[in-house]
């Protein structure tokens, strides 16, 4: 039957479903339990072996983007090429580092009729991990204290004010667990190697971990907030099993956090409990988490409300989710022909 | 029958990989006109390697620049920072845009005076000026900056008979934030040192406290720290008003705007996610009209921006010599300029662009000078097309310091052209040639040639 | 120079090497050297075609000819021509 959403054309990136996986799928799955299975999904990606794209039940059509270094310029113009194929609805960005391209072009995209429902530039930057601690005193968000590291040098009196172990991270991506300073200065030679600088330095707070997927209206309010206690961790500290919570304190976080910023789109509060029940945001991504067909099945469909909201729709704030819902993340071996690989590799399109 | 285009047989690993900092496409477009000129027609009149300056993009770079702190604040004035580059050509077109001369050695403020400028318009920077460079400074009733404290005790002595007293600034370094602080220049402000030189100056009685200098950094990405700066500056010469009576006239804010070009270990294009010059110019201009200095006794607002202003004014055009594999199977491309000339390529990995048509594959690659050393690498990554010895490349935004920092060494170094605003092409400094590099050269007689 | 007998290529250019599971793609010029490899043809007839089909000199061929056996090996596309010494 069709809806006022059939034959809508998303794009959308992250489907690098693996061990560390993007939002991308889990965005997807979202997409088509709330807007309907006659949506049409143009799957964005960045790497030949990205699984998403070999999922043909999900994934419509791939094409290859240029790596964010390529710059804005580079993106408008295979995205307008895009365009012209496939006549695209809307785009839900899903990677941190590509982020910041996308907002820069928003407008643009809108010129050629694409949607997008993003924070400004202004908005990413006070949640960058560089920024997350000041971020947090000026709003009274609480925040352990780091130290933005530019040189090996750095380290030591560095590890002396936080102690070990401390969490070493990079500017975009990943983060280590340091329990001496051979160890800190391993992650860092990584990480600055990977992401450039700053390295920053977070003191490590033992605790719970839990995750709150949310989605800003941009005008100081959440559209939807679910929170979800992890279960399982996978080396790379990724959740793998985990189930929806209910704690009015951490809604308030994330109220207070929309407030703060005026935050548009989607995010992801990463947060501790520590054994005297004290929260401490650890880290927000400006983006859907992969575990946000969760969201999705507990009753706040957030991707969904994400497209509704780009398309200039009123949605009403959800205001309940069932508790208790679990995800267990599995993997599953796609099998393919090797010349699906080739032709993705060799013309970016599939 | 007529012939099919030939490309040389390339094979690529298709390989799945993380998604790293090295971008796999290389947006390369040939690059075949500079301002309309054909580069092509540029190497074949001038030889290879060839530097190219765009007189229209200096002006434009200029007027804007002039625009954005000019519409802000009510009195500004740049000053050309010589050593960014100091070709006449180049200090003329600035010069005749309304800009002073910024100089940070006798070399470079005699060559300010030779280039017309008035010694009133001349701002005397750095760290080291002979007894012989205040003498002249002072005579022409240039804006001499102190760097230390030997420098203002030998100002005081020199100025001890003299009618005039000297115009003088404090050199001031402050924490805005920003790593590195320079506290190598000037007087820091934190600590009381840049307060304590002021005292000094007023109490010798024989020097006339002009103005306050600082000079942040350089490639500043972040406007706020420039807003740091003004407000600690401002502050200070407030205090002097208070304090010592001393009506501050000018607050230089000294250079470090980045240009666009991208820095080493960034992960975005710095086309992409540095300021521009309205960002800075609005921050700055801000925290200024926002003090407590009366509405009519807002002091001058001194820039000596450099880079901003002339690197994207700036070609290195150059010459593919050879191409080799590496031990690793990766391409290495050698081309006809080396780090000796390009010496931007250390910190930054600057765009390169064929000046031919070229097929849609691309290689990733290195591309080393020509120099017979090892460091001479000019980019360790890039992508380009295929390239074939005699093909032409444009290395872009080069015309910040690369021209004053170059280094005779191995060969001679190149010719610099300017295209102006109607196309015409100038040279403006010949290549080099043995009997240039020789001339100052001495062999005593028992070692000469029989 | 002999590429391996084993190994698929396809006009699209791509080549699979299923001894070591590598993939290839290479643009048009590598797509009818490998092909003409493939059927056996010697190097010497090979570049004689590219001469008389292609605007290429016989100095830059004969350079471009010992690059593309560099490729070849780094991707292990050759048959190794065992050479006893005798």
């Amino acid at each position: 039957m069709a809806t006022r959403y059939t034959g809508l054309c998303i794009g959308v990136t992250g489907l690098n479903a693996n061990d560390n996986p993007g939002p991308g799928i889990a965005v997807i799955r979202a997409l088509k339990a709330g807007l309907g299975d006659d949506i049409r999904i143009v799957g964005f990606a960045y790497e030949s072996l990205e699984p998403g794209i070999y999922m043909q039940g999900l994934v419509d059509k791939t094409y290859q983007l240029p790596y964010p270094t390529a710059g804005t310029g580079a993106l408008l113009e295979r995205l307008t090429y895009i365009n012209n194929q496939e006549k695209l609805t809307a785009i839900i960005p899903n990677f941190d580092a590509e982020l910041h391209n996308f907002i820069i072009i928003a407008p643009s995209l809108l010129k050629i009729g694409i949607r997008t429902f993003l924070p400004s530039l202004a908005q990413l930057q006070v949640r960058d991990k560089a920024n997350l601690f000041e971020f947090g005193n000026k709003n009274g968000l609480p925040v352990p204290p780091h130290y933005k590291l530019f040189s090996a040098a750095d380290l030591p009196h560095v590890t002396e004010e936080l102690g070990f172990p401390l969490v070493i991270k990079g500017k975009f991506y990943d983060a280590y667990i340091a329990v001496n300073m051979d160890s800190a200065l391993k992650a860092f030679k990584q990480l600055e190697a990977a992401w450039g600088y700053p390295v920053i330095a977070q003191k490590y707070i033992k605790g719970t971990e839990i995750n709150v997927a949310a989605l800003g209206s941009g005008n100081g309010s959440n559209l939807s907030i679910v929170p979800m206690r992890k279960l399982y961790i996978t080396e790379k500290g990724k959740a793998w099993a985990g189930v929806t919570i209910e704690d009015n304190a951490l809604v308030e976080l994330a109220d207070q956090f929309a407030k703060a910023t005026q935050w548009r789109g989607a995010y992801e509060l990463e947060i501790i409990r520590d054994a005297e029940d004290q929260l401490f945001i650890i880290e927000i991504n400006p983006r859907f988490p992969a575990w946000i067909y969760l969201a999705a099945a507990a009753g706040q469909n957030q991707p969904a409300a994400l497209i509704k909201m780009s398309m200039g729709e009123n949605v009403t704030p959800f205001n309940s989710y069932e508790t208790g819902k679990l995800f267990i993340r599995h993997s599953w071996d796609q099998v393919v022909d090797i010349a699906e690989f080739q032709k993705m590799s060799a013309f970016g399109e599939l | 029958m007529e012939k099919l285009p030939y490309e040389r047989p390339y094979i690529k690993r298709l390989t799945p990989g993380a998604m790293n900092k090295f971008g796999s496409h290389s947006g390369a477009q040939p690059f075949k006109h500079i301002d309309g000129v054909q580069v092509t027609n540029l190497i074949a009149a001038y030889g290879s390697p060839l530097f190219v300056l765009s007189e229209t993009q200096i002006r434009r770079n200029y007027r804007s620049a002039y625009r954005a702190f000019s519409t802000r604040y009510p009195k500004v004035q740049f000053a050309w920072s010589y050593k960014t580059n100091y070709l006449n050509a180049v200090c003329q077109i600035f010069h005749s845009e309304g800009s002073w001369a910024e100089v940070v050695s006798g070399f470079e403020y005699r060559k300010a005076l030779g280039n017309g400028v008035a010694g009133n318009k001349i701002i005397f920077n750095g760290p080291s000026k002979s007894k012989e460079d205040l003498m002249l400074a002072i005579e022409n009733d240039s804006l001499i900056h102190i760097d230390h404290l030997e420098e203002l005790n030998l100002l005081i002595t020199l100025s001890e008979n003299l009618t005039d007293k000297p115009r003088v600034a404090i050199r001031v370094n402050m924490d805005t934030g920003i790593f590195p602080a320079w506290d190598r220049f000037g007087f820091n402000y934190e600590n009381g040192e840049a307060w304590n030189a002021l005292t000094k100056v007023v109490a010798s009685g024989k020097l006339r406290l002009t103005g306050l200098h600082c000079h942040i950094g350089t490639y500043i990405q972040s406007t706020s720290a420039f807003g740091i700066a003004a407000t600690k500056l401002a502050d200070l010469a407030l205090r002097c008003k208070t304090v010592l009576d001393q009506t501050i006239e000018y607050l230089d804010l000294g250079g470090g705007f980045p240009s666009m070009n991208t820095l080493k270990g960034a992960y975005l294009p710095g086309t992409d996610t540095l300021p521009s010059i309205d960002d800075f110019a609005e921050e700055i201009c801000n925290k200024l009209i926002n003090s407590d200095f009366a509405p009519n006794e807002l002091p001058l607002l001194i820039l000596e921006s450099g880079r901003a202003l002339i690197d994207d004014a700036g070609y290195l055009l150059g010459t593919v010599l050879a191409n080799k594999r590496l031990a690793d199977g990766k391409r290495a491309t050698v081309v006809d300029f080396g780090v000796n000339i390009l010496f931007t390529s250390f910190w930054y990995d600057h765009q390169i662009s064929p000046a031919q048509d070229f097929s849609p594959h691309t290689e990733n690659m290195a591309i080393y000078g020509p120099l017979c050393m090892n460091i001479d690498v000019i980019r360790e990554n890039i992508n380009l097309p295929l390239l074939n010895p005699g093909d032409h490349l444009v290395v872009h935004k080069v015309g910040a310091y690369n021209m004053t920092q170059w280094m005779q060494f191995i060969t001679f170094r190149p010719a610099v052209v300017l295209i102006d605003e109607r196309q015409n092409i100038h040279l403006i400094k010949a290549a080099e040639t043995l009997d240039y590099i020789e001339e100052n050269e001495n062999v005593p007689g028992h070692l000469k040639a029989k | 120079m002999k590429i391996k007998k084993n190994i698929a290529t396809s006009e699209n250019g791509f080549v699979f090497n299923p001894a070591t599971g590598d993939s290839f793609s290479g643009n048009a010029m590598a797509s009818v050297i490998l092909l003409a490899m493939k059927n056996g043809v010697n190097t010497a007839e090979i570049k004689a075609d590219i001469l008389k089909k292609y605007d290429v000199s016989v100095a830059q061929l004969d350079r471009d000819w010992e690059d593309w056996i560099i490729q070849l090996k780094e991707a292990n596309l050759l048959e190794l021509e065992l050479n006893h010494g005798n």
